[in-house]
């Protein structure tokens, strides 16, 4: 109170008010967003944690009480979903493993050896980023039929490998062109061939863009549903994105929604995982393209 | 060799475009882009040259004793009359201008937000990667559940709030399915936006701040004459990648709405998807392929050629 008498303290305790003010509004407009972020998440878990008893009620629990488990169960229960689940790994894992080996040899090229035609295939892999991939659809499929391959996880990793070359190409130039230029003249003077200096001393050093890159082609191999679902018909071929959209109940009149929020959280959380894992250098591959540095 | 090959041969060397002989260096850079060459080449540009040849014909897989006749652009023709690709490219580019405009605001002021230093900040980065990580089909499958007609908590909150008095089924009335979806995406890709924005942010110098604070320049002048000009490279950017992914739009309508009620969410990719897949009439199909094709890279034209966006300056 005694401040009030004199004006200095007086503006003082003003600007602190306005401080404290901006930072309540600061905290409040975070909140909300981070809200906005997480409650749809939040609702999916929740769901899953429902029995048909608590899930189809009116207004809806915020919390499932009793907590039930069973969606986990009955999810694989009368379709193939574990054989989904194994189909993702495979094709998002072998997708991975051949974009890398192809990515990583034409990202040293453009990064660090002198050719002509650079600028054309810096222009190529930029409009294949931007290729809509249902332009290629009616083609790839004819192709893969006469080639018997529909339902095959060849059909699928070719796409992959493809579509996500841009990605990995773009994250491992940037990332060879950070590496001293020493490296190889180092190499060369202990008699190393050039391929002898890619893959001994290059590679092992940009194992931190590699693992990066590996990342981001998994993630995107996961989530594909284009493709997949035109490539896929059987139920046995199905990858999870498939599968989830193809999720029916079994004659119930409702859909199974604890099942499929049950089968989504399962879907999600290997990415969740590697997410939180890995955030910093999932960003900093994410943002390559768009900021410099 | 004789004197007249040798010359010969001489001259034909001084005026052939690419060097005979290869450095080694070359012959190692060849060979290391050769795989991705021929990925690209075989299925993404030799496809798309086959879509192209596949639309100049009548190609219906239901009657295939029909045969295969050329029409050369009659596919086109009878494409642009139709009223439904019309619409199609209404609501593609209504969703993409919606969303994309949306997501700036809105992952600006996150972006804007995040760029200060207070605790926790790496929490909530990583909060923001959980709906980009998340995969549209899970993301369109949870949407649809919340915007259940009988039981979807978006229902329950708003006639808590008293915004409506009645349940609405928000995916089924033409009314409201293309703004339930474009809420859908926005919440999904907005995080990402932000995430962009924020790197962005982090490269401008903090002294330009410091000095225009000195000269007495107030917040939001400092926003207007710094922060926009120094993070427009990146903005471009951006918005390049989110309205391709906006215009290329499948998962989400196809699984949220399905293109409906009627055709009022039927994006380009699903129509094209439609035609092709759902009549099996691949003639047609394919002209819709290379008008989908056409229109995205009009897209990326405008930004690259009209606003100079300098994509993929990475490299």
């Amino acid at each position: 109170m005694v401040g009030w008498r004199n004006p200095r303290s007086r503006e003082r305790l003003i600007s602190r008010t306005a401080r404290v003010v901006n930072r309540l509004l600061f905290y409040f407009f975070l909140g909300i967003f981070i809200f906005f972020c997480l409650a749809p998440f939040y609702w999916l878990f929740v769901t899953s944690l429902k029995s048909n008893s608590t899930l189809f009620v009116n207004p809806p629990l915020l919390f499932p009480n009793p907590i039930y488990t069973r969606n986990y169960v009955t999810a694989f229960e009368g379709r193939p979903f574990a054989r989904n689940i194994f189909n993702s790994f495979v094709v998002a894992g072998l997708s991975t493993a051949f974009n890398l080996a192809v990515g990583s040899l034409c990202a040293y090229a453009l990064a660090r050896l002198r050719f002509k035609g650079k600028q054309i295939i810096l222009t190529i892999v930029l409009a294949v980023s931007m290729f809509p991939g249902i332009a290629v659809v009616a083609p790839l499929y004819l192709w893969l039929s006469n080639l018997h391959l529909i339902n095959t996880q060849p059909a699928l990793i070719l796409p992959y490998v493809t579509f996500s070359l841009p990605l990995c190409i773009w994250i491992l130039t940037a990332f060879f062109q950070e590496l001293p230029a020493e490296l190889e003249e180092a190499a060369k003077v202990d008699g190393a061939t050039p391929m002898q200096a890619f893959l001994r001393i290059i590679v092992p050093l940009a194992a931190p863009g590699v693992f990066t890159c590996a990342i981001l082609v998994f993630i995107y191999a996961w989530n594909e549903f284009l493709f997949a679902r035109t490539f896929m018909s059987r139920e046995t071929s199905y990858t999870v994105t498939v599968a989830l959209q193809m999720f029916q109940g079994m004659g119930e009149e409702l859909l199974p929604w604890g099942q499929i929020t049950a089968a989504s959280v399962i879907v999600t959380l290997p990415l969740v995982i590697l997410v939180l894992v890995f955030q910093q250098r999932i960003i900093s591959g994410l943002t390559a393209g768009a900021v410099k540095g | 060799m004789n004197t007249t090959q040798a010359r010969l041969f001489s001259r034909v060397r001084s005026i052939w475009p690419i060097r005979v002989s290869l450095s080694a260096e070359e012959r190692l850079a060849y060979l290391f882009v050769l795989p991705a060459g021929l990925v690209i080449a075989s299925i993404a540009f030799f496809p798309l040259l086959r879509a192209f040849w596949l639309s100049l014909h009548d190609i219906d897989l239901r009657y295939p004793a029909q045969g295969q006749p050329f029409v050369g652009i009659g596919n086109y023709i009878s494409l642009l009359a139709n009223p439904r690709l019309h619409n199609a490219l209404a609501v593609t580019s209504a969703f993409a201008l919606v969303t994309v405009s949306v997501e700036l605001v809105l992952g600006m002021i996150v972006a804007l937000i995040m760029n200060q230093e207070f605790r926790g900040r790496g929490a909530v980065r990583a909060a923001l990667l959980v709906p980009w990580a998340l995969t549209t089909v899970v993301s369109a499958r949870m949407w649809e559940w919340i915007y259940n007609a009988q039981y979807g908590i978006f229902n329950a909150i708003l006639k808590g709030l008293s915004v409506i008095d009645s349940y609405r089924a928000w995916t089924a009335d033409a009314q409201f399915s293309f703004w339930a979806a474009c809420l859908a995406d926005i919440w999904k890709t907005t995080p990402f936006m932000a995430l962009l924005l924020l790197a962005g942010l982090q490269v401008i110098p903090r002294d330009l701040y410091e000095s225009a604070m000195v000269d007495g320049a107030n917040a939001w002048q400092r926003f207007w004459s710094i922060t926009l000009p120094l993070l427009k490279p990146t903005v471009l950017v951006a918005l390049l990648f989110r309205t391709l992914d906006a215009a290329r739009v499948f998962d989400l309508l196809f699984i949220l709405t399905g293109g409906g009620p009627g055709y009022s969410t039927e994006s380009l990719s699903i129509l094209t998807y439609r035609i092709l897949f759902t009549n099996l009439n691949f003639g047609m199909g394919s002209a819709m392929a290379v008008i989908v094709f056409l229109y995205v890279m009009l897209i990326s034209f405008f930004f690259i050629k009209v606003l100079g966006t300098k994509a993929g300056r990475a490299i």
